[in-house]
């Protein structure tokens, strides 16, 4: 019975052992003193506890599964010089460090954090301070980037890199973040199957988010505004964007969100607020636009007629300078049961919906698009009998670009959205 | 001449005329601050009264007040006292009860509901406009002895000013549009009162965004304090110039 139980406990030990992962702890005040001295002691699956203090070590490169875990924020400086962490292992944690001054340059997209190559990484409550890039993921799967702020101060587009950049990946949840100051905020190039929820992407200097052959991405609850341009995608088939907040994308060539080569894709329950142009369209179609609000933008909707077979159904349209625009005549799209404040018509059988059709091109609208400067005169006596003449007898704006069931009231989407 | 000016403001009030017009304008005030919340459309909505619908009442009230107390005019200039004085207290008693009924009637209702920087902009256009189109009416007036006659002339003003000059200037920025047209459009702007104070409006109301590169230019240039000197300068001269070349045709008129 007991030679047994010393057999048993000697077939564990080893095992127990080898699970047990250790924890090395780094600090002024501790046996080690740099990261890169833990780095060597550290087996795979090690927990690097790093305790608060100014750490200047150059390029941390990290080749095995560690977690690595910042006690008070330590200060990983990159003194404008290099790129801070690289990492080029799996399961990888990294988690409350301040990532401060990387280096710029102009050849190599210099980061705070860049993974390379990489499976299930988490990188979680850092702060980023004047970044280049701020976390640069390259060809990684299964990742989370979660509970970040990243900040930078750049005054020049190209003195600074992206908040959150990631190329050929995949499966990657970016959760909860806060990007200010950066080239773009979110930037995504040829990522797939990935979730972008809950961020806060605002007073960038481009894109508050921008992405391109990032095809089966979803985007919940974000919230991008005041960024240079506003948002654009491109080249991308099945987003889903719901419950996002695009507001105050204001300026002359600036997007609440422009959709290039989009297609099979939903845009649901989002607001449009205060934007220059709060969708503007090309090239993009089978897209789902549904439940939206559109308010106080300069135009609600510019529709290129390039694009096709998308659908505007159960939008509010409130207070816009202009509804909706278009360049052509052919329309191809389907516009049903919005609500339209603009809408002078009535409802005989008290049904909600309005008997008459709403068109919400406006003859002006068509040519300002032609010629820009005719915004001079707008809101004047002769645009407004124009845009009655014109609502009365359509000859140049589009026959079929009509809502045929306009809604007679706003709906109200806050029960759905919370 | 203040002596003047107060009997001609009595007169005015006793045809009631200006009650009613202060009246309406805080009515409709108050109504379009009762049935929006968003100030910034109220605004908006208040823009075209002061845009298209006071100039209109201005000139033509001007006019045919000219004309009604024509007999008074010339009682006045029967006595020792200067065709200059006469016209110009006759001038500044109609500008200056109109512009007070617009500020009262606008302006109140205003206050009441604190609005910003947009709202101080309309009280300023309102009133600049309102006394450029008295100027207006008195030199139609005086160009004329026929009342009917004057009466169109004026309504010829106001129609020339709210819709021909945009149509033409519509046609020339369509028809030129290959070319830069801003500092051209900004010169042509400056010939029409009512474009001047709309853009003036807008500008603070920031549709300028939407205005392109030409937008772009405009807010730098009205966004600035000589922007808006230059402005209301402009608006100047578009209430002393049709004075002045009606102060002289007046002294030299036979009655």
């Amino acid at each position: 019975m007991r030679s047994q139980f010393y057999i048993l406990l000697f077939l564990i030990c080893p095992n127990v052992l080898s699970l047990e992962a250790k924890v090395i702890e780094v600090g002024p005040q501790k046996r080690i003193l740099s990261i890169k001295e833990a780095l060597l002691l550290a087996k795979p699956h090690d927990t690097i506890l790093v305790h608060s203090g100014h750490y200047k070590e150059g390029n941390i490169r990290i080749t095995q599964a560690l977690t690595i875990i910042g006690k008070d924020y330590p200060i990983l400086d990159g003194l404008n010089q290099v790129e801070i962490m690289t990492v080029l292992a799996n399961d990888v944690t990294i988690k409350g460090f301040v990532f401060q001054n990387t280096g710029v340059s102009s050849m190599e997209d210099l980061a705070a954090i860049k993974a390379n190559n990489a499976k299930r990484l988490l990188v979680t409550e850092n702060r980023f301070i004047d970044s280049f890039f701020g976390i640069y993921f390259s060809h990684c799967k299964n990742s989370r980037i979660i509970a970040n702020n990243l900040k930078a101060s750049a005054k020049e587009e190209h003195r600074i890199g992206n908040g959150i950049h990631m190329w050929q990946s995949d499966s990657i949840l970016v959760s909860k973040n806060e990007i200010s100051g950066h080239r773009d905020g979110i930037y995504f190039e040829f990522v797939t199957h990935s979730v972008i929820e809950y961020n806060k992407s605002y007073k960038n200097l481009r894109y508050g988010l921008h992405f391109m052959f990032s095809h089966n991405d979803e985007y919940r609850y974000n919230h991008f505004s005041q960024n240079g341009a506003g948002v654009a995608v491109m080249y991308t088939q099945g987003v889903k964007m719901f419950n996002n907040v695009f507001e105050e994308n204001w300026g002359d060539s600036a997007y609440g969100l422009l959709l290039k080569d989009i297609r099979d894709s939903e845009v649901v329950n989002n607001q449009f607020l205060k934007n220059s142009i709060a969708i503007y369209m090309e090239g993009s179609s089978r897209i789902s636009f549904r439940k939206n609000t559109f308010r106080e933008n300069g135009y609600g909707i510019r529709l290129q007629a390039s694009c096709d077979e998308n659908d505007f159904v159960q939008n509010n349209f409130q207070l816009n300078t202009f509804d909706m625009a278009t360049n052509g005549n052919l329309v191809l799209n389907t516009i049903n049961s919005n609500f339209w404040d603009r809408y002078e018509g009535y409802d005989l059988n008290k049904d909600g919906i309005g008997d008459v059709a709403y068109r919400p091109v406006s003859l002006y609208s068509m040519v300002v698009e032609r010629v820009p400067g005719a915004m001079l005169l707008w809101r004047s006596f002769l645009v407004f009998l124009i845009d009655k003449a014109e609502k009365a007898l359509p000859v140049v704006t589009p026959e079929n670009l009509k809502d045929d069931r306009p809604s007679m009231k706003p709906y109200d989407f806050t029960q759905q959205s919370k | 001449m203040a002596r003047i000016i107060k009997y001609v403001f009595y007169d005015l009030l006793r045809t009631r005329f200006l009650l009613f017009y202060t009246l309406f304008l805080f009515v409709s005030t108050f109504a379009l601050f009762q049935l929006d919340s968003d100030p910034n459309k109220v605004i908006l909505s208040l823009m075209n009264i002061v845009l298209m619908v006071m100039p209109l009442i201005s000139v033509v009230f001007a006019t045919i007040h000219f004309y009604n107390s024509y007999e008074f005019i010339e009682l006045m200039l029967a006595q020792p006292i200067n065709r200059k004085v006469v016209f110009l207290s006759e001038y500044a008693g109609v500008a200056l009860s109109l512009t007070s009924g617009f500020l009262i009637g606008v302006g109140v209702p205003i206050l009441f509901y604190g609005a910003g920087h947009s709202a101080v902009m309309l009280l300023l256009v309102g009133t600049l406009l309102t006394i450029v189109f008295v100027s207006l009416a008195f030199l139609s007036s005086v160009l004329t002895r026929d009342k009917a006659k004057a009466i169109g002339i004026a309504l010829l003003f106001w129609f020339y000013f709210s819709l021909i000059y945009d149509g033409l200037l519509l046609w020339i920025i369509y028809s030129f549009s290959d070319y830069p047209l801003e500092k051209v459009t900004l010169a042509l702007v400056s010939l029409n009162p009512v474009d001047l104070g709309r853009i003036m409006m807008l500008l603070t109301l920031d549709v300028s965004a939407l205005m392109g590169y030409t937008g772009a230019f405009y807010r730098e240039f009205f966004g600035s304090y000589i922007g808006l000197l230059f402005s209301v300068g402009v608006l100047m001269l578009w209430i002393v110039i049709p004075t002045v070349l009606s102060v002289s045709i007046f002294s030299r008129k036979d009655l």
